[in-house]
């Protein structure tokens, strides 16, 4: 279970949290909307402990993300992260690339993390690509494989912040119909997209994030068709 | 305090041996810049194929250790009788061994000017020799400033060399000194100190400008 | 033309020797190389540290080393150190000197090397949960190497021209050395110095072309 209290946070004088609450239970999908500047992605980058917070708490399963104890490399191997810009490792195979982590973080051998590279890269529709170099794919294969990436790690909790945004509308079907399947096999996932048709067949729950502020967080159905902020009203009016 | 055997008179030899470093280097880099600016242009102007031969040559300069390159040359003049002073063979080494690197810089540089902006020039009825000085010369000089000024740097660096030859600029200026007084680590600093000084701001200069004249800006 | 007469079989004759000098060079090239390597990882760590002492030691160290000669900094090791009661042999002074030039030279291309590497590569391995030094090691410093690969082979030819410096310190093994050795019995300065420099240019060239070759194995992507 993801817990999120009250969390504050400023990037100089400029607040892009301003008391967010949110609670995220095992095999859930929250998917998170809003204009760009609405603290959206600065929140999934909080989750996960690559930013610090100035105030509230997050905790992970009881652990508090932002304590002073707390091991953020054992955690972040527990919550994946892909990132509108896949930030493929460019020096390395597409398997490589997958069994990096598991090899480094996780101490497995060789064998067992090729196993386990396959086996994800298989599942994300890579299998054909094993021993390519990532910038001989699309972008599209490359932000499948960053997804491979982070599953390989076998996380119990995945974050996606914008993962199509950077992509040819061509493109974007692929990377979404990874995420279904995902969202699917009952994997918990935040979601930050702009993808609103996506956005309404996946989610469990949508969040509206309005300047630092969650301004409405509802069942796709009522969020999208029965909006009760006026904020939500006018965002759902202009990407309609 | 801290007690020396350094005079005022030894401060003034070494600063003469500075002399000689700076004259050395300028007469070198002077007649380099010149030389290279020729090569470089013919490098440009006859294509890679034609100019293997200058190509070599001057790669010599650049594969041979320097000081090889100043024995020889030296063994050169003695054998062709020129009769030349150890200046003027440390000088003209090094101004081959410039202009060997100069010409890269210079062939770099015209190679940077797009092939439209000389069209350009041409196509409004200006002759070779007016596109080169009027649009060529400027746009590559910006782009080879940066490079020629390191190239001066090096030079002025590797001109310790010639102290082999027997001439006496600041490293060897300092060598005497420190065989002298016994004091090798006190005296090798000054001298080191003001190789720094002479260096240091040029250098700087020169990645403020490769900086500021980068293309992205 | 020249009223000389050159003696090249003496110098041919010589060759032997020669070559054997020729591996003592490459013996301190490729020594010097290593050092330096390893210090400049080190001394590029340290500018990434963020401590103040660290950064500016590793400052002062390339900042000195680009702006000085070389045969300034071998001299400081061969005759500067002797006031600490430490005295190099020619051959360690030399090595020292130029392995302080290599350290300094290749940090400076690691330090442009960063640059050109986007800081989300870090950031992605430290979101799979690698720590910031695993992050360093498996992601940046392979980029790193690949980019700053070209400009190292360039120091290493540097490095087979500086080796020949040891002769003023009093070096008499290597190709600069064992030529003077020939040269101060003969006088056959021209012929036994040309001999040399054509070794010295064999060496660089192959050295190059060796590097190419290895680049176009390694680095495939």
């Amino acid at each position: 279970m993801i817990e999120i209290e009250n969390v504050r946070k400023s990037f100089g004088a400029l607040e892009v949290l301003k008391g967010i609450d949110l609670t995220v239970s095992k095999g859930e999908v929250v998917t998170v909307i809003g204009g760009s500047g609405s603290g959206k992605s600065t929140l999934l980058t909080c989750i996960n402990g690559l930013e610090p917070i100035d105030s509230g708490r997050i905790t992970l399963d009881g652990t508090d993300v932002h304590a002073k104890g707390t091991d953020l490399n054992k955690l972040r191997s527990k919550v994946g992260i892909v990132f509108q810009q896949w930030n493929a490792f460019p020096h390395l195979t597409v398997l490589e690339n997958v069994m990096l982590a598991p090899r480094k973080v996780l101490g497995l051998a060789k064998d067992r993390a090729e196993e386990i590279a396959v086996k994800q890269l298989t599942h994300v529709g890579l299998a054909e690509k094993l021993s390519v170099y990532p910038n001989r794919m699309s972008g599209g294969q490359q932000q499948r494989m960053a997804i491979a990436r982070a599953l390989a790690m076998s996380p119990e909790y995945m974050l996606f912040d914008e993962v199509t945004s950077a992509l040819d509308p061509m493109l974007v079907g692929e990377v979404l119909d990874t995420l279904r399947m995902l969202a699917s096999e009952g994997m918990t996932m935040i979601c930050v997209t702009h993808e609103m048709k996506f956005a309404r067949e996946v989610s469990d729950r949508v969040a509206f994030f309005h300047q630092g502020v969650m301004a409405e967080i509802a069942s796709p159905e009522q969020l999208f068709d029965a909006p009760q902020h006026v904020e939500t009203q006018k965002f759902l009016a202009a990407t309609h | 305090m801290f007690e020396t055997a350094l005079t005022w008179s030894d401060l003034a030899f070494l600063a003469q041996g500075a002399g000689m470093t700076l004259l050395v280097t300028a007469v070198s880099v002077t007649a380099g810049t010149v030389l290279g600016v020729i090569f470089g242009v013919i490098r440009f102007q006859v294509g890679p194929y034609w100019s293997i031969p200058l190509t070599f040559v001057l790669d010599v300069f650049r594969s041979v250790p320097l000081l090889i390159q100043l024995v020889l040359g030296n063994a050169f003049q003695s054998i062709a009788r020129l009769g030349w002073p150890p200046f003027t063979t440390s000088c003209v080494i090094l101004s081959l061994y410039t202009a060997a690197y100069c010409t890269e810089i210079v062939r770099g540089g015209i190679s940077s000017v797009p092939v439209t902006t000389r069209r350009a020039a041409r196509s409004l009825g200006m002759t070779w020799w007016q596109d080169m000085r009027y649009i060529v010369a400027p746009l590559a000089t910006r782009v080879s400033l940066p490079s020629w000024i390191g190239l001066t740097l090096g030079v002025m660096k590797d001109s310790a060399l010639v102290l082999w030859l027997g001439l006496i600029e600041l490293l060897r200026a300092s060598q005497i000194l420190v065989t002298r007084l016994q004091e090798p680590l006190f005296i090798l600093m000054i001298c080191g100190a003001i190789y720094f000084i002479l260096s240091f701001p040029v250098a700087r200069l020169g990645g403020y400008l490769e900086k500021r004249w980068s293309p992205n800006d | 033309m020249f009223n000389y007469t050159f003696h090249w079989n003496q110098a041919l004759r010589a060759l032997p020797q020669m070559l054997d000098g020729a591996l003592v060079t490459l013996e301190i090239a490729l020594l010097s190389m290593a050092i330096g390597l390893a210090c400049a990882m080190v001394l590029t760590l340290f500018r990434l540290s963020g401590n103040r002492v660290l950064s500016g030691f590793a400052a002062v160290w390339v900042e000195v080393a680009r702006n000085t000669p070389a045969l300034f900094q071998i001299y400081m090791a061969h005759f500067g150190l002797g006031n600490f009661g430490i005295h190099l042999s020619p051959y360690a002074a030399l090595l020292a000197g130029i392995a302080f030039n290599n350290a300094g030279y290749l940090a400076e291309n690691f330090r442009g090397a960063l640059k050109a590497i986007p800081d989300t590569q870090a950031r992605a391995g430290r979101s799979l949960g690698m720590s910031s030094l695993q992050a360093f090691r498996y992601i940046v410093m392979p980029q790193m190497l690949r980019i700053a690969f070209l400009p190292a082979t360039n120091q290493m030819v540097w490095a087979i021209l500086m080796t020949s410096l040891g002769v003023t310190v009093g070096m008499n093994t290597d190709l600069a050395g064992i030529t003077q050795e020939l040269n101060a019995r003969s006088f056959r300065t021209f012929e036994f110095f040309a001999l040399a420099a054509v070794i010295y240019y064999v060496i660089a060239k192959a050295v190059t072309l060796a590097a190419r070759a290895f680049a176009s194995r390694m680095f495939r992507y």
